[in-house]
């Protein structure tokens, strides 16, 4: 009778897709694959620190306003930790971008972890040059007058203008951060619920031995 | 799907294992980088060059901005000629029959004229010569206006932007009117009058930036910072920091023929549109790479997944 109702319901479709493919043990497991030895795989870690620090310094430069930085000393430093957690992050990432190509992560129906991993890569390009722009000192000036016209070219200029300093400061810290952080939850949810891919060769026996 | 590798490659692992702790592991990788994050901010701190202003603008390079409030009012400036989305001026670029800002049309309109020289000097108290040629001007016809200051333009253009040299001529108001305008921002009222256009609130600098861009003096700066766009510019920052390296592939195409001569037609004339194309084709293909047939088999044919994997493929003897 329970099991009637349950049938037709979203509400116990969604938990059961969710309990089948994302249980608490793969969420949070306490064993990996034996494969999973190579310091390659620290980079998708050290991408997330990386993001951790950057959201958690924008936060404090974002409650202190757009040119507290300019005079304070404090805001300078908070300032340069989110510079440089900025250009760790893009490290981190280009390796870890790298290292999934060279491990044809994608296999084994991984294709939608790839898909918001390059996502993500092509979206945080985007948040950072929006950061640039919103620096409000001579860089932010002429990055925004030299970028016009590429984005003018194409049209996109007359929608996304990047001289036009609140709209960008909006969405550097409101619309872009939240695709960022979205985009990064369903990447990471993903791989946990896949599992890590196993190395390219790893079923050439059981093959072998079906033919 | 009926790939038996796929299928085994997408089923749960049932191989050997190893003791791993997720959560620690990202702790202890959050702990280092805001060691290191901190070490670096502390060591080296951000860039942060000071903001050029109209008052050091016209201070430091009186006779370029003398010059460049003229090609304003003649309609000669990068601006006045723009086209869209700043007014109508040209068709802008294009790729091959299609001209995509044109299509988009004219959503910011600056009338570089008004904008940045006739409405600025109302909002100041002027000196008599001013006051005068203001109201000179206010009072004559478009035409009149235009040949005024096309005539000053040329002469002043012949006499290498010096106005001491130039001849007289049927000026009109337009020699005072730039006098006016550089008074005004030697005394740095022209940056509240620009920024503020008459409202209070403002949040949107698309006008004063074109005006800034329209001189020398800004590309001049730049220059001696190394941020232009033709010597990989895109990718540096101010002062001795690493700039948006991540750019590199994006101002890699802005080095090489036909992108680097802005007279090559039709891509060179048009570069900053096909670039746009190339780069959002290329981001597209890292997208889909997994699709794409030969670039998805490099990891198979370039073996360097084995020193990835060298333990795993030693143990089971691959
Ligand atoms: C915001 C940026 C990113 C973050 C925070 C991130 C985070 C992670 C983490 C924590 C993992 C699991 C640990 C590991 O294998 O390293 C992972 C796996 C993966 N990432 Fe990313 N990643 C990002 C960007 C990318 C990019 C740009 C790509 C490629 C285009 C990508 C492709 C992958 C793939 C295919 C996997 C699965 C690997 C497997 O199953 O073994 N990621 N990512």
């Amino acid at each position: 009778m329970s099991a009637d109702i349950e049938k037709e319901m979203w509400t116990s479709k969604l938990r059961k897709s969710w309990q089948k493919n994302l249980p608490v043990e793969k969420l949070l497991p306490d064993t990996q694959p034996s494969y999973v030895a190579s310091w390659i795989y620290l980079f998708g870690v050290a991408t997330l620190a990386a993001l951790a620090l950057i959201i958690a310094s924008g936060l404090v430069l974002s409650f202190e306003g757009a040119s507290w930085y300019h005079f304070s000393r404090v805001g300078h430093f908070v300032n340069s930790l989110h510079f440089w957690a900025v250009q760790f992050f893009f490290i981190f990432m280009v390796v870890h971008l790298w290292g999934k190509f060279w491990m044809a992560a994608w296999r084994g129906r991984r294709l939608l972890t790839w898909i918001t991993g390059a996502l993500a890569f092509v979206g945080s390009i985007a948040t950072a040059f929006t950061g640039y722009l919103i620096q409000s000192n001579f860089d932010s000036q002429w990055i925004s007058y030299e970028a016009k016209d590429g984005f003018n070219s194409v049209g996109i200029g007359s929608r996304f203008n990047v001289t036009n300093f609140g709209q960008m400061i909006l969405l550097h810290v409101a619309f872009l951060p939240v695709i960022i952080g979205v985009i990064t939850i369903i990447h990471v949810l993903l791989v946990r619920a896949k599992g890590v891919v196993p190395p390219i060769d790893a079923f050439n026996k059981e093959l072998g031995e079906r033919k | 799907m009926s790939d038996p590798r796929a299928e085994l490659e997408a089923a749960p692992w049932s191989g050997p294992t190893r003791r791993y702790d997720l959560i620690k592991e990202g702790v202890v990788a959050l702990l280092i980088l805001t060691i290191i994050v901190t070490a670096l901010s502390t060591l080296f701190g951000s860039p942060d060059d000071k903001q050029i202003t109209f008052k050091q603008w016209a201070v430091a390079a009186p006779a370029d901005f003398f010059a460049t409030s003229v090609q304003e009012l003649a309609g000669t400036s990068g601006t006045a000629g723009y086209g869209a989305p700043y007014n109508t001026a040209s068709v802008g670029v294009n790729l091959g029959p299609i001209h995509l800002a044109k299509i988009m049309g004219v959503t910011h309109p600056i009338d570089t004229v008004n904008d940045f020289v006739i409405t600025p000097l109302t909002t100041v108290a002027n000196a008599a010569p001013v006051a005068d040629a203001l109201k000179q001007w206010q009072g004559s016809d478009a035409k009149t206006q235009s040949t005024w200051a096309t005539n000053y333009d040329t002469a002043l253009s012949k006499a290498n932007q010096d106005p001491t040299k130039v001849p007289a001529g049927d000026f009109g108001p337009v020699p005072q009117l730039a006098a006016g305008l550089l008074t005004m921002a030697q005394a740095g009222s022209l940056d509240g009058a620009l920024l503020s256009q008459g409202n209070y609130f403002q949040s949107d600098y698309t006008k004063q930036t074109l005006f800034l861009g329209d001189g020398g003096y800004f590309s001049d700066q730049s220059t001696a910072s190394n941020l232009q766009g033709s010597t990989w510019g895109m990718m540096n920052e101010t002062g001795r920091y690493p700039g948006q390296a991540w750019l590199w592939l994006y101002s890699f195409w802005y080095q090489i023929p036909p992108f680097n001569n802005s007279n090559s037609h039709p891509f060179g004339a048009n570069a900053d549109a096909w670039i746009m194309v190339i780069m959002g084709a290329l981001s597209l293909g890292l997208i889909c790479m997994p699709l794409i047939p030969g670039v998805r088999s490099l990891p198979y044919k370039i073996k360097i997944h084995r020193l990835v994997w060298k333990d795993y493929y030693q143990e089971q003897n691959l």
